[in-house]
């Protein structure tokens, strides 16, 4: 049935029809209507599920992770602070081997205290062992979080699925919810592969010696690397049940371009309509929009840019010291081609600043206008007179 | 000796990677009579999360969860509640955590846990400072204990947190004291505990650490008396955060107990007299509780 709702809503509605188990939740802006509307499921009993209102986000992570481990799908949300102070209980769930989904929505981090859109706080984690999936609009958070329960569960590995702070999170679209026998046949009941149980015995993630530990790491890897491939059997599952089409990597002309712009989240909807627009004006340009983080989908990366010129990236998120994080892991994917094309990496709209359609377009110009890729990050839009 | 001690169910195996003579191997093996097999345990970074064994080894017969430092008590909320969903409301699930994971790093979660009630039981065997990682003190360590980082003359000045009254301000159904060297009263209180069901019970175990507190393995379990005879761990009961009650009230000095111990040997005559002082008036405060909670217990009782 279509409804307007908001991004936040298009991620409970989706839970609510995974039948989730148990939610562990905290509150930060822009994440809680997620867990609001969560709360007001169970309470109302259209989930049937144990909702635990913790104390703190890193009991949030612990909660999900004693749940998970004794086989029942769960389900929390955060954002920015809320996920740093995660950090160390994210490692525990994916070496857990744990297929917990976290909705995470994408916002600064303090100082100054800021609570708008940048991508900083989910790539601080990409490190963690976490598949991770970022959704340009509402219909894309719905559809992506009921793809991450089954990917999650089928490499038993835990999925964050990120939507942008207030551009995703708080604007209300209109948004196909499917009906929940719909949903039953996508996503059958969670089949544990191990879990707690007082008849069977065993102690989970004791301490591991250099003997094990080594191995034990690379499962992880292999897991990871498994997730690439069953990420596109399951949209194309997703595909055949639901009718909407999701990839890893999208394309929009970029077959024949000269320069190919790569965004992510919502930025991609503006970049829809620059693109087109230049395309109208002769110009050959193409879009590639990444939805996939973790793994990162190299090889599609390169068979989708590799033959380009050029190709601009935009981050919405910086490295200190290095960089935007997506153009430099697009660099590294194409960095076994013999031939490669230039990567230009621009920064923009940190901190819920704007990217607006004139953003995108002075971005493709000056990509255009510049022979060599400088080695640096370009920042855009920045204000000369602000002087910090 | 009970029919209860001897009556061994069996829920370790023999042998683990503690000290000789570690409080918490003795702990451990008490606990599990009073719970019983249908018990999952949850176990934060401590010296026991060592002792249970490495990968791929096990020395207990009930599941273990090993879990982050900080998360013992959420993490136990969690398995309860994924049991629950699945209609398993018998199994007890309970918390296992040193006294670093419980007084320090583990009391935001375990306050958390506490005030939602959430259905385990939360046992911290206290040995008095951080032993896993060399000695260092926790806020559990008690005034006058030279640790690695209070070294020296550097000793510890501040008193021990007084964890029972924290937990009893939460109201929780049950808090109780337990010593090793009190195998009944042990057992009992674990047995209660599982019974009682529906809310946090939380259980503080005195749990002797020869290793860090400078004493023979053999003196693992008179150490431990020692501490309850001489009143500086007394045995008792809060039930729902109000209703107290005093298992056994100590007969010795403390100079008995921390004369023994090398923790404790730079202190004067001075200091254990400032010692016995304090620990009369933390047992008088006790005792005046229980004393409050008689009178109004005679006062709730039905006229007749
Ligand atoms: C977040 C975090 N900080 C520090 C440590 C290191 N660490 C492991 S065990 C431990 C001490 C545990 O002390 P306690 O809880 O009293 O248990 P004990 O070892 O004394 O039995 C510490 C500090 C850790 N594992 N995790
Ligand atoms: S250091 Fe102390 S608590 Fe740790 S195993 Fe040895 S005796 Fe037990
Ligand atoms: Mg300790």
């Amino acid at each position: 049935m279509r409804q307007v709702l908001e991004g936040s809503h298009a991620i409970s509605e989706a839970v609510r029809l995974a039948k989730v188990q148990v939610v562990a939740g905290y509150p930060i802006t822009p994440q809680t209507h997620i867990i609001e509307a969560i709360s007001q499921h169970c309470a109302d009993g259209s989930l049937k599920a144990r909702f635990i209102p913790v104390e703190s986000e890193h009991s949030s992570m612990a909660a999900v992770i004693g749940a998970a481990a004794t086989g029942v799908r769960t389900f929390t949300a955060t954002s920015s602070h809320g996920l740093a102070l995660m950090h160390e209980v994210l490692h525990w769930a994916s070496a857990a081997r744990l297929p917990i989904v976290m909705g995470e929505v994408n916002r600064a981090l303090g100082p100054g205290w800021n609570i708008w859109m940048d991508q900083s706080d989910s790539l601080a984690q990409r490190d963690t062992g976490w598949i991770q999936l970022y959704c340009e609009d509402a219909q894309d958070a719905l559809d992506t979080t009921l793809i991450a329960f089954r990917l999650a569960e089928t490499v038993n590995l835990p999925a964050m699925v990120v939507i942008d702070a207030f551009y995703v999170s708080h604007t209300f679209e209109p948004v196909d919810v499917p009906d929940q026998e719909t949903v039953d046949r996508f996503l059958p009941p969670l089949e544990p592969r191990f879990r707690i149980d007082v008849d069977h015995p065993q102690a989970l993630y004791p301490m591991v010696g250099p003997a094990f530990f080594m191995e034990m790491r690379r499962s992880i890897q292999d897991g990871m690397e498994a997730a690439g491939p069953a990420f596109d059997a399951i949209a194309g599952e997703f595909e055949s049940v639901f009718g909407r089409r999701h990839s890893a990597v999208e394309t929009v002309g970029c077959e024949d371009a000269d320069l190919v712009l790569v965004t992510t989240g919502s930025v991609t909807s503006t970049a829809r309509l620059v693109v087109a627009q230049q395309r109208e004006q002769g110009k050959r340009v193409g879009l590639c929009k990444i939805k996939q983080f973790r793994p990162f989908p190299a090889e599609m990366i390169r068979a989708v840019l590799g033959s380009a010129p050029r190709v601009a990236v935009i981050d919405r998120n910086v490295s200190f010291g290095s960089g935007g994080i997506f153009a430099r892991e697009i660099q590294g994917a194409l960095c076994p081609l013999e031939q490669r094309p230039a990567v230009y990496s621009y920064i923009a709209g940190l901190g819920g600043r704007d990217i607006t359609p004139e953003t995108i377009a002075e971005v493709l110009r000056l990509a255009e206008e510049t022979p060599a890729p400088e080695a640096e990050s370009r920042w855009v839009g920045l204000n000369p007179d602000v002087k910090p | 000796m009970s029919e209860s001690i001897n009556a061994d169910r069996g829920l370790t195996y023999p042998g683990n990677l503690g000290c000789p003579g570690c409080g918490a191997s003795i702990a451990i093996n008490h606990a599990l009579k009073g719970l019983g097999e249908k018990t999952v345990l949850v176990i934060p970074a401590c010296c026991f999360a060592i002792m249970a064994g490495p990968y791929p080894m096990t020395a207990l017969k009930v599941p273990i969860l090993h879990t982050a430092f900080a998360t013992a008590a959420v993490s136990a909320a969690g398995v309860r509640a994924g049991l629950d969903m699945q209609g398993d409301t018998e199994t007890t699930v309970v918390a296992w955590a040193g006294d670093g994971g419980t007084f320090d790093i583990g009391i935001q979660s375990l306050s958390g846990t506490a005030e939602r009630n959430d259905d385990i039981i939360f046992v911290c065997y206290d040995n008095e400072a951080y032993m896993n990682t060399g000695v260092q003190r926790s806020s559990a360590t008690p005034y006058g204990t030279r640790t690695t980082t209070t070294p020296g003359a550097g000793w510890k000045r501040t008193r021990k947190k007084n964890i029972m009254e924290i937990m009893a301000a939460h109201r929780i159904p049950y808090a109780a004291t337990a010593n090793i060297a009190f195998p009944d009263d042990f057992i009992r209180k674990f047995a209660k505990a599982r019974e009682m069901r529906g809310g946090t019970r939380f259980i503080h175990v005195f749990s002797s650490c020869p290793t860090g507190w400078g004493v023979a393995s053999s003196l693992a379990i008179k150490i431990a008396r020692l501490a309850t005879r001489s009143n500086i761990f007394p045995l008792y009961e809060i039930e729902n955060g109000t209703d107290w009650t005093l298992n056994l009230e100590g007969d010795l000095p403390v100079g008995d107990y921390l004369g023994a111990q090398g923790r404790f040997r730079h202190l004067t005559p001075e200091d254990l007299e400032q010692i016995q002082q304090e620990v009369d008036a933390d047992l008088a405060l006790i005792q005046e509780r229980v004393a409050a909670t008689r009178v109004r217990k005679a006062h709730l009782k039905p006229e007749t």
